[in-house]
Order: structure tokens, then C-alpha cells, then sequence
């Protein structure tokens, strides 16, 4: 079974090069190009690119399946262009035993038509207090260990984990925030904050909570990843760590990269996020931090919320905003606005999700399993969030003008999705 | 007409000449509330609901009052005790009173931006009576009437408002308004009440009590907000007197004829000196509260005369 994309413009995360031409796939693996194929799909001059991959997706099985299922969070990673999705362990009850584990790559398998790998809670219960077996969990499949946005903050617990999990080789994903000064807060803190009369926190706070956990990791040697950085005054001691070479990487979200505090307006509960969005001084020193490959990855923090958890006073509401399907769109504003080129954007939601969780996807090269997106980045449109597949609507896009579009999607060359 | 908007919900919307429009008519109302005969049919045939989903004594009835006054039907709702406690949502509340036909819905609230939710989802106009940390536009313009009053004008005053700013929707409100009609604003308080970046909205912001202080017209106290501190703001409630509360020593670097005021319920001793309070010569605290019905009544009239217009337009 040979599948050929002809007429492509191919982008290469790997070479940093978007170059004119063909990619052949044989038997869901991208091998060398032949000239002819069962198959033959005319690309017309549209961008053919890595899957993206993306780490760090709440499904909300088990526990809340009414806000999003294995099969709706499936069909919106394949709509939106997301071949390999990464799942959080924060549901209800939490991913902390491998019983947990087997259940959910169950559901995973049976519903969702791309490539699911899992994470699982560091700590039981995600309560801080005692690690999870994460030998056991890795034999289950859980490709790295989190406690979502809940921060350990016993530092001995905390200690243990990492130690116990680097003699693993685990992957451990952090959430930097001092979480007693970040406690309750809604917004940060400024201008904004006070005007609205909304409870806020100091951006110093992911600072701290960085600064912490660096300091762990060289204590205890870890691989760590940072699941969301989003100020400027947290990029220096990042920088730092990776010059003292240190085990760390750092992600962030595409809503820290597209949007600022100021958006929340008036008390716009689609807004609120976790931690909270940032001064725009703060969100273009992230975009910068981006394409400099200081943070390496960009996730879409996928967060399923119904209406009923959100339509509430601001303080009050849930945080968190769906993403599968905007994460594309969201991030090729940062194409469209000069930030940086697209094998920069999509080094960091291809390649090195990839090489961080150890996958061969990611690229395009002979060898790789040829999970495939052909997508248009200029195509404008206005989001109907009534149009998104995910079960929960609560995205902060609803109404904005966005351009490019997912046309087609491949995982080990099967198409899961076509516009 | 200046003030066309549908809901009061905040200062921040309004413009100058709205603000004036709706003082100008309180001032009648002033008059009207000292007649033998307080009674107008302005609002009558119109129903009102007071949602307090707070503790609230004095906006409560000066609200009530209000509506009384302009021949309302005036219904209260404590809605602490009611169905919230049920679980029930804020916009079900909402839909579910809202179904009553109501004209006018009065709404106190804790979280900042709740009344602005509600109003979202009522076909009524409403009014905020203050809404968590955001704002309680009414004592902003209850205030501006008795600056007014007591100064004959209201701008280029040095006005002064001292204490818990960060815990305060009455100086959001105030100082917006006061910035809007053109006066300088000091704000005084241990730098632990000064919310961040409220710098970078055109007031002053000072840490000692006899700085802030100098040569203002107006002095603006505010309540130290006891039930909304969660901890560790100021050391002791003496030391915070000492440094913070007004008496007749720090009073005396202000203007010889500087008016003292206060939104209410007072701590004497703790951010006033009683004496100061009850100095007829200096303090317009009892004024506040008689202007507070005036300005209640003129906004929920102009509000009334808004929906009208509307109803007018659609069947027009």
C-alpha cells in the first residue's frame, strides 16, 4: 500500500527548509519518493507538514464525559490537525494507578482515531503527599508523570518523586507557580486586575515556583518538563538552567501566545485560564522565547469546560479553554504576524514534542510513520464555536477572525480526517 | 438626554454629561425629599426587586426608599437565605425572577462582575449596588452630589481618599468619577490596601497620611474591610489608627474648610476619630446618606424614562 503527496509544499521542522515537492509513504512509513503510487493526493501547492503533537490535553474521561470523550477529543485533534495527543492525568478520578491507566488507553483505542499516549499523576491522588507507582505505570504505557496544576508543595515528597522517577528515566512535567501567593487568583495583577476588582496574582509567582523546581532538578538530576511558561521575568532563570545543562524543557500554551490580559474585558469567563493571562509585554516575550527554541514546545492546554462551569460569576467560573481544533489557526497568527517562520512554529508542536517523549513522529523523513497533515495557511474565516466537535464549546476564538486551515489528516498514513 | 444607557452597572461607561445629568435631577429630588408630601409618580405602575445577595442596611433602604418614594412597587430579596443556598445558579436565579416582569432589578453581589452577568440575562434595567471589588456606582454619584453641594462645584477639587483602596468598590467608583469631572485624586493607605498598577489610572498614590492629606478639599474615608481581609494586611487595628485614622491632627494640614466623608458603616477608632465624625462644622457624613436616596431616585427615574423611550422605539 504506497500513498504519494504530490505538489507539496513541505515543511521540515528538522532542516528548518519549506521546499517544493513530493513525500511517498509506504505501509504508514514515509520512505523514499518513487514516482508512482496506489495512491496519488494532489497537494496543489498547499503546505504539507508534520502531525502536530501535542502535550498536555485534558479528555475528561472518566469522571465527566459530557464535557469531552475519547471519541470528541479524537475528532477534534483530527479536524484540527493533532496526530498524536497527549493526555493529562488531572480527570475525575485521576490517572494514578495503572487499573486507571488500562482503562483510559482502552477507551483511547476503541474511540479516538489518532495516536493517544498518556500521562499519569506523580503523586496519588495528585494530593502531594505520596508517589504514585510509576514503575508499574510506565510498564502500563505512561510516557510522563504529572501532577497537572496541582504543585507539590512538600519539597521532600517532591524530592522523592523526582529521584524515584529519574532512576526510571520518567519524564516528570511541572507546573511552575508559588502556589500560596497564586491561591484564589483569577487574573494577574496590574491595571487590569484592579480595575475589574478581580482577585489576582503577581506574574513573580511562576517565577518562584521556577526557581524552586530548577533547584530540584539539580539536586535530584530529573527530566523535567515545564508544562506552561508564560512571563518574562521566568525566561532568565529557564535560560540558566539550560546552559548549566540541566534535564529541562519548557513549554507553553497558544493562548499565552495569542492573547493578553486585557481580553478578558468584561468578566469574559471563556477567558480564564490557568495560570491567567499575562501583559502583552509578557505574551510577546514568550512569542520571542518561542522562536529563540528557549521554550521548545507549544500546546494547546486543551480544556474542556461546559457551559454550566462557565457561565458563572469570573471568580467563580472554571478555568481552562478547548483547543484541539484552534491550536493551527491560534499559532499561524504568529506566522502571519512576523514572529517567526513556519518550520519555527512547527519545530515546536512537531519535533520537539517528539523528541522530548522519544517518538520517531514529528518530521518528515524516510523512516518516520507518515503522520501527515496538508493544511492552508492563508484561508480566513470567523470561529463558530458551535462548529467545533468537542463536546465542550468554551473556546475564547468564538467570533475572531482566523485564517488557515487543516485539509487533511493522516495518522500512519490513513486519512482520519479531510475538510 | 445624556444618560441613555440601559442599566447603571458601573461609572466607567458614563460620560461627563451624563453624570451631570443625573446629579441635576437628584438636586430636585433633594427638594422633593424634604416636602411634607415626598411623593412622585415617576415610577409608578413599575416594579422593583432589591437582590441582596450581601449584608447591606443602609443601601438597602435607601434603595427601597428610593423606589417608594417614586411610587414603585418595592419588593426585597435576601437572597442569602434563598435558593443560592440551594445550589442554584446565579443566571437561574436570574431567569427565574426575570420571568416575573420585573422594571427594575437592584443587585448587590460579592464577586466582582456578577451584575454585570445578571444583567446579561434580564430584559429589566438593573442597577448595581455594588458588585464585589469592581464597583457601587451610586455612592460614586451620591458622593459627587454632596462634594457638589458642599463645594459648589465639582472639578479641579484635591480630593483625598484614604484606606482599604484595594479592597474597596467605592473608591473604583469614586475615583473614576472624580477623574472623569476633572479633579486631582490622592490615594492614602499603607501600600498593603493600594492595589497593583492603580498608579497608571491618573491618581496619586501616598503612604503617609499628612502628605496625602495637605491642602485637599475633600477628605474621603473609607471603611477598613474586616470581613474581606484574609489575612496580614496591616499589623493591629491600633497601629493602623495611629498611622492611618483620621483625626483632628492629620485633619489640620488639609484645607481650613475641608469636608470629611464616609461611605459608612463607620469603625470609629479604627480609621475615624468620633469626634471628627460627628463635627457638624467639617463632616457631611449624614448629608451622604440623605443625598444616597436623592441620587437612588434619579437614576432609577432615568433608567424608567430609558425603557420607555425603548418600548416606544419598538412599537413605533
Amino acid at each position: 500500500m504506497t500513498l504519494l503527496f504530490k505538489n507539496a509544499q513541505i515543511i521540515d521542522p528538522e532542516a528548518g527548509t519549506v521546499t517544493q515537492g513530493d513525500v511517498m509513504v509506504r505501509d504508514g512509513t514515509i520512505v523514499e519518493p518513487a514516482t508512482t503510487a496506489d495512491t496519488v493526493i494532489d497537494c496543489d501547492g498547499k503546505y504539507l507538514a508534520p502531525g502536530l503533537i501535542d502535550i498536555g490535553v485534558k479528555v475528561a474521561e472518566p469522571g465527566e464525559r459530557h464535557k469531552e470523550s475519547y471519541k470528541s477529543a479524537g475528532a477534534a485533534s483530527a479536524a484540527g490537525g493533532v496526530t498524536t495527543m497527549v493526555t493529562r492525568p488531572d480527570t475525575t478520578p485521576p490517572i494514578d494507578t495503572p487499573e486507571a491507566l488500562e482503562f483510559i488507553r482502552r477507551r483511547a483505542a476503541e474511540a479516538a482515531p489518532i495516536n493517544v499516549l498518556h500521562m499519569a499523576a506523580l503523586t496519588k491522588a495528585r494530593a502531594g503527599l505520596e508517589m504514585t507507582e510509576i514503575g508499574f505505570l510506565m510498564d502500563a504505557g505512561a510516557v510522563a508523570f504529572s501532577d497537572g496544576d496541582h504543585v507539590i508543595q512538600n519539597t521532600k515528597i517532591l524530592s522523592r518523586a523526582l529521584t524515584y522517577a529519574k532512576s526510571l528515566g520518567a519524564l516528570c512535567i511541572l507546573h511552575p507557580q508559588e502556589p500560596i501567593l497564586s491561591h484564589g487568583a483569577a487574573v494577574t495583577s496590574g491595571k487590569f486586575a484592579t480595575l475589574r476588582g478581580l482577585p489576582a496574582v503577581s506574574p513573580m509567582a511562576e517565577r518562584m515556583g521556577l526557581d524552586r523546581d530548577i533547584a530540584m532538578i539539580e539536586m535530584t538530576g530529573a527530566r523535567v518538563h515545564f508544562d506552561q511558561i508564560t512571563t518574562d521575568r521566568a525566561l532568565p532563570a529557564l535560560e540558566r538552567a539550560k546552559r548549566n545543562g540541566l534535564d529541562v524543557t519548557a513549554g507553553t500554551s497558544i493562548h499565552h501566545l495569542t492573547l493578553n490580559e486585557f481580553d478578558v474585558a468584561d468578566y469574559r469567563s471563556f477567558f480564564k485560564i490557568k495560570p491567567p493571562l499575562r501583559s502583552e509585554d509578557d505574551r510577546i516575550a514568550t512569542i520571542n522565547a518561542v522562536a529563540t527554541g528557549l521554550i521548545d514546545i507549544i500546546s494547546s492546554m486543551h480544556t474542556p469546560q461546559d457551559e454550566e462551569s462557565k457561565r458563572l460569576p469570573f471568580e467563580e467560573a472554571a478555568a481552562g479553554a478547548v483547543a484541539l481544533e484552534t491550536l493551527l489557526p491560534a499559532a499561524l497568527r504568529l506566522y502571519h504576524g512576523g514572529y517567526m517562520d513556519l518550520p519555527t512554529l512547527f519545530r515546536a508542536m512537531t519535533l520537539n514534542p517528539a523528541k522530548r517523549l522519544g517518538l520517531a513522529s514529528g518530521r518528515i523523513s524516510v523512516g518516520a510513520p507518515a503522520d501527515l497533515i496538508v493544511f492552508d495557511a492563508d484561508t480566513p474565516f470567523v470561529l463558530d464555536r458551535k462548529d467545533l466537535k468537542s463536546k465542550s464549546k468554551n473556546t475564547p476564538f468564538d467570533g475572531q477572525r482566523m485564517q488557515g486551515k487543516v485539509l487533511k489528516t493522516f495518522v500512519a498514513g490513513q486519512e482520519v480526517f479531510s475538510a | 438626554m445624556s444618560f441613555t444607557d440601559r442599566h447603571l452597572l458601573g461609572i466607567e461607561p458614563l460620560r461627563p454629561e451624563a453624570i451631570t445629568e443625573i446629579l441635576d435631577l437628584a438636586e430636585t429630588y433633594v427638594k422633593l425629599n424634604k416636602q411634607p408630601n415626598k411623593h412622585s409618580n415617576a415610577l409608578a405602575g413599575l416594579t422593583q426587586i432589591n437582590m441582596f445577595f450581601e449584608n447591606s442596611t443602609r443601601t438597602q433602604a435607601s434603595f427601597e426608599l428610593a423606589g417608594k418614594r417614586l411610587g414603585a412597587d418595592v419588593m426585597n430579596m435576601a437572597m442569602q437565605a434563598s435558593s443560592i443556598k440551594k445550589g442554584e445558579t446565579l443566571i437561574d436565579t436570574a431567569l427565574t425572577l426575570n420571568a416575573m416582569h420585573p422594571d427594575l432589578l437592584v443587585v448587590r453581589h460579592p464577586q466582582s462582575g456578577a451584575v454585570d452577568l445578571l444583567a446579561q440575562k434580564v430584559n429589566c434595567a438593573v442597577l448595581n449596588a455594588g458588585d464585589g471589588k469592581h464597583e457601587h456606582p451610586t455612592q460614586a454619584l451620591l458622593d459627587a452630589l454632596t462634594i457638589r453641594r458642599a463645594k459648589g462645584r465639582l472639578h479641579r477639587l484635591n480630593i483625598a481618599i484614604c484606606g482599604d483602596i484595594a479592597h474597596s468598590r467605592v473608591a473604583r467608583s469614586n475615583l473614576i468619577l472624580l477623574g472623569k469631572m476633572e479633579n486631582r485624586v490622592r490615594l492614602v493607605g499603607p501600600p498593603t490596601l493600594i492595589p497593583s498598577g492603580i498608579d497608571q489610572l491618573g491618581v496619586e498614590v501616598y503612604h503617609d497620611m499628612r502628605e496625602g492629606l495637605r491642602d485637599v478639599d475633600v477628605v474621603m474615608m473609607l471603611r477598613l474591610q474586616k470581613e474581606r481581609m484574609d489575612g496580614g494586611f496591616i499589623p493591629s487595628e491600633r497601629e493602623y489608627y495611629h498611622r492611618f485614622g483620621l483625626d483632628a491632627e492629620k485633619l489640620s494640614v488639609a484645607k481650613h474648610d475641608a469636608i470629611v466623608m464616609h461611605p459608612g458603616p463607620m469603625n470609629r477608632g479604627v480609621e475615624i476619630d468620633g469626634d471628627i465624625a460627628d463635627d457638624i462644622n467639617r463632616s457631611v457624613i449624614q448629608e451622604q446618606v440623605e443625598m444616597g436616596v436623592a441620587v437612588r431616585m434619579a437614576a432609577m427615574d432615568l433608567l424608567a424614562r430609558n425603557m420607555r423611550m425603548a418600548q416606544k422605539e419598538v412599537t413605533a
